[in-house]
């Protein structure tokens, strides 16, 4: 079968070029969209895996599931330390963490506008918990006294977190020593203090959780069953992972909800200004379409011929509108989580993978809405066709 | 009359593309209206506040104790005049997916706070006389199908252990903008169970939030600053707000999340104005041997941008209308699928205001080009031109 030259499809676009371009235009914004809501969703999910280290396991007190509802005493904290399988460092001690996490509100940068901040009570051990934390301007805080750190997206979107100030919460005044990157990890969003000072500020007698580092990651079961099983404890134990996956399932529901119904929604429009376009395509050329056929191409060759030129307006809408998404990059979002009500940062991230399905999402568009124009066309009579033009 | 007449004919001369033009609309009208919906659902808190109440919370946030005893020292501040106290008490239903408000509030105190939550008078001495009653929500009783003596247990979250509680009444909203998806428990069991549980008397006798009465809403800013200045350099400080202030903190959380959803709400009827574009661009030059016909008879320029502007707006205002009548049971369906994200949801005037204004805006819009094109013909050119 012979086809229609690719050349012919492409210059019909170009003739009717105010028409080409509306058409790919509105698409171009529905792929724009569709590509936007699933980088979001990737932002949040690649906070989260970063937030949680592989080994690493988070102990709260049972039902308790968030850090801020959570209460861990003294005695029960040093019970966990005696739990076979936790790793020790260097110099022999334990790698586990004990936390203070509160939320404070703080106000934010350039309004008077306030959100909730985490502060969390750790320590030199809770920094090598989590290598993903660097300090990148100044340093580190000193323990036993009133000095914090604060993660930066806390800088970007909090008043008065530069290194050298001050703030005041929990009645007492905290100098900012330095800053550190999380990698994008939920800690970006909180300040870090000492352990004791975090307690004393705000009155409390117990940690919110516990972290450690197992020593084989195999051995979490044991460690689990050794926790669980003990009645006075009456304490969660999660994977890390797990934990922040499972903290920000609600925000992330609502977000695929809203997305999918959006890109449901917003397909039909495009769908059907693709539709318009090839109608008006198909009608406006009958007398090519009966030349065409004379000259002796079938049927099929006509259909893909259309629904080539169906596609190469996808096509150009899906590039474009993935172009413009990709400068979506360059936008950092900052909001309240609505299991934690702690804010937290995240970004739209575009992956290999949603660049794939925004084009083969747009591509799809180009076929349903080409399809039936398509299949008119070529169903034509020849001499219908070149009596009519 | 005649001018009504041609412009219907001309809209349905290309019936299939009319129609899937007013498929658009109707889809991008909707769609815009159900996000509009969704940002307005944000701030119902914010509209169901009273004037005459303040809340005062702990400085450090929403939620952290405060002691039980501020409420005799509030009290007796001029120009309160009730107090009252509510803890959240968190916990989970069977599943965490059924999510909805609980909070353990001082029984004889708080209702009297809240008018426009109705709630019969023996139903609500049954729930005072019953340590381990609650008061639900009548969407909230619908929604899991509670009755009356119904008991609810709750695994806890804050507050840990099992707990069981008897339905005792089913409030009503005064309006529609009042939430009836809470659920209420006695502060003071809570209160008892742990000065059982830990002995403390201090861990028990804490309070999340004191809602406060006041006679008259212009002195709102002087109490709520006496207030303040009454626990400043105090162990807990506090942080008093207008009602209104405090549910705007929550929405202004979330302000992120509704700027994108604007924005994408504007984004629909930008998509729906380039495909309705498209529509009258193409009709327009079909028809471009009819105009210079026209023209050539003698009709006015002008005469041709109204016939373009009248068809546009003429399919804009039929899609519309009918994306405005879906917006209602759209958002119904959203709003069943959140599984109580939203505790109040109605399609708004506003929204349907916005919506017309979009419709038309995309009418008049669409048109713009052609017509100018369209008036500016030339004659002989267009005589010659073959559709």
């Amino acid at each position: 079968m012979r086809a229609v030259p690719l050349s012919y499809i492409l210059r019909n676009l170009w003739v009717r070029r105010v028409t080409t371009m509306l058409t790919a235009g509105g698409m171009a914004l529905v792929v724009f969209v569709f590509a936007t809501v699933l980088m979001m969703g990737a932002g949040i999910n690649e906070t989260l895996v970063a937030t949680g280290q592989p080994d690493n396991v988070v102990v709260l007190r049972k039902g308790a599931g968030l850090e801020v509802n959570s209460l861990i005493t003294r005695s029960q904290a040093s019970e966990i330390e005696n739990v076979p399988g936790v790793a020790t460092d260097s110099l022999g001690r334990k790698l586990v963490s004990k936390e203070p996490v509160v939320l404070n509100n703080l106000p934010k940068r350039g309004g008077i506008e306030v959100s909730n901040v985490t502060v969390r009570g750790t320590s030199e051990i809770g920094m090598s918990l989590r290598p993903q934390v660097t300090i990148v301007q100044g340093r580190m805080f000193r323990p036993g006294t009133s000095e914090i750190v604060a993660g930066r997206a806390v800088t970007r979107g909090f008043a008065n977190v530069d290194v050298g100030q001050t703030l005041h919460f929990a009645g007492r005044d905290w100098i900012v020593v330095g800053l550190f990157d999380a990698k994008r990890s939920a800690f970006d969003s909180e300040i870090w203090a000492d352990t004791d000072q975090v307690m004393q500020a705000y009155r409390r007698s117990s940690y919110s959780s516990l972290v450690f580092r197992l020593s084989n990651a195999a051995s979490f079961p044991m460690a689990r069953q050794r926790i669980e099983s003990d009645p006075r404890l009456s304490l969660d134990i999660k994977p890390e992972q797990q934990f922040y996956a499972e903290q920000s399932e609600r925000m992330a529901k609502f977000i695929r909800l809203l997305g999918l119904s959006l890109s449901v929604i917003f397909s039909i429009g495009a769908i059907i200004g693709a539709m318009i376009t090839m109608f008006a395509a198909v009608a406006s050329r009958i007398g090519e379409i009966g030349t065409l056929r004379a000259l002796g191409f079938r049927r099929e060759a006509v259909l893909i011929a259309f629904l080539g030129e169906s596609l190469g307006l996808s096509l150009v809408g899906g590039i474009v509108g993935l172009l413009g998404a990709s400068v979506m990059q360059l936008v950092n979002i900052s909001t309240v989580d609505f299991t934690t009500f702690s804010e937290v940062e995240f970004r739209f991230h575009l992956t290999f993978l949603i660049s794939i399905q925004t084009i083969l999402f747009a591509l799809f568009m180009g076929v349903v809405g080409g399809f039936i124009p398509a299949w008119q066309a070529a169903k034509l009579d020849i001499v219908e066709c070149l009596r009519a033009a | 009359m005649f001018l009504i007449k041609l412009l219907l004919l001309n809209a349905f001369r290309h019936r299939l593309r009319t129609l899937l033009t007013m498929a658009g609309l109707v889809v991008a009208i909707s769609s815009f209206g159900l996000l509009s919906t969704i940002v307005e659902a944000w701030y119902a808190g914010v509209d169901a506040t009273s004037s005459t109440r303040l809340i005062t919370r702990s400085s450090i946030s929403v939620g952290y104790p405060l002691p039980r005893y501020y409420a005799e020292r509030i009290r007796r501040i001029e120009g309160v005049s009730g107090i009252s106290w509510a803890n959240w008490f968190g916990g989970v239903y069977i599943d965490k997916r059924n999510f909805f408000a609980r909070f353990a509030i001082d029984g004889p105190s708080y209702f009297p706070m809240y008018p426009e939550y109705k709630l019969a008078d023996d139903q609500k001495d049954a729930f005072l006389k019953d340590r381990q009653g609650a008061v639900v929500g009548r969407k909230l009783a619908d929604r899991y199908g509670w009755k009356i003596g119904d008991s609810i247990p709750l695994r806890g979250t804050l507050y840990p252990g099992t707990w069981n509680f008897t339905v005792r009444g089913i409030y009503l909203g005064t309006d529609d903008k009042v939430d009836e998806t809470m659920m209420f428990m006695h502060w003071q069991l809570l209160a008892e169970t742990i000065k059982k549980r830990t002995g403390s008397s201090e861990l028990a006798n804490q309070v999340a939030v004191y809602v406060v009465n006041i006679k008259d809403p212009s002195r709102a800013a002087a109490i709520s600053q006496e207030i303040d200045t009454l626990f400043r350099n105090s162990s807990a400080e506090t942080r008093t707000e207008t009602e209104k202030a405090f549910q705007l903190g929550f929405v202004a959380m979330s302000q992120a999340i509704l700027m994108a959803i604007r924005a994408v709400s504007f984004v629909v009827v930008l998509i729906i104005m380039a495909v309705m574009a498209n529509t009258m661009t193409m009709t327009a030059r079909e028809r471009l041997a009819e105009y210079a016909t026209l023209r050539a008879l003698g009709f006015p320029p002008f005469f041709i941008v109204k016939l373009l502007f009248g068809e546009s707006l003429m399919i804009a205002a039929i899609g519309g209308a009918a994306g405005i009548a879906l917006t209602f049971p759209l958002s119904v369906a959203f709003i069943n699928q959140t599984g109580g994200l939203f505790k109040v949801f109605h399609v708004s005037g506003s929204t349907i205001a916005f919506q017309i204004a979009a419709s038309l805006m995309v009418g008049v819009v669409a048109a713009a080009w052609p017509a100018w094109k369209m008036s500016r013909i030339d004659i002989v050119q267009g005589l010659r031109h073959i559709a």
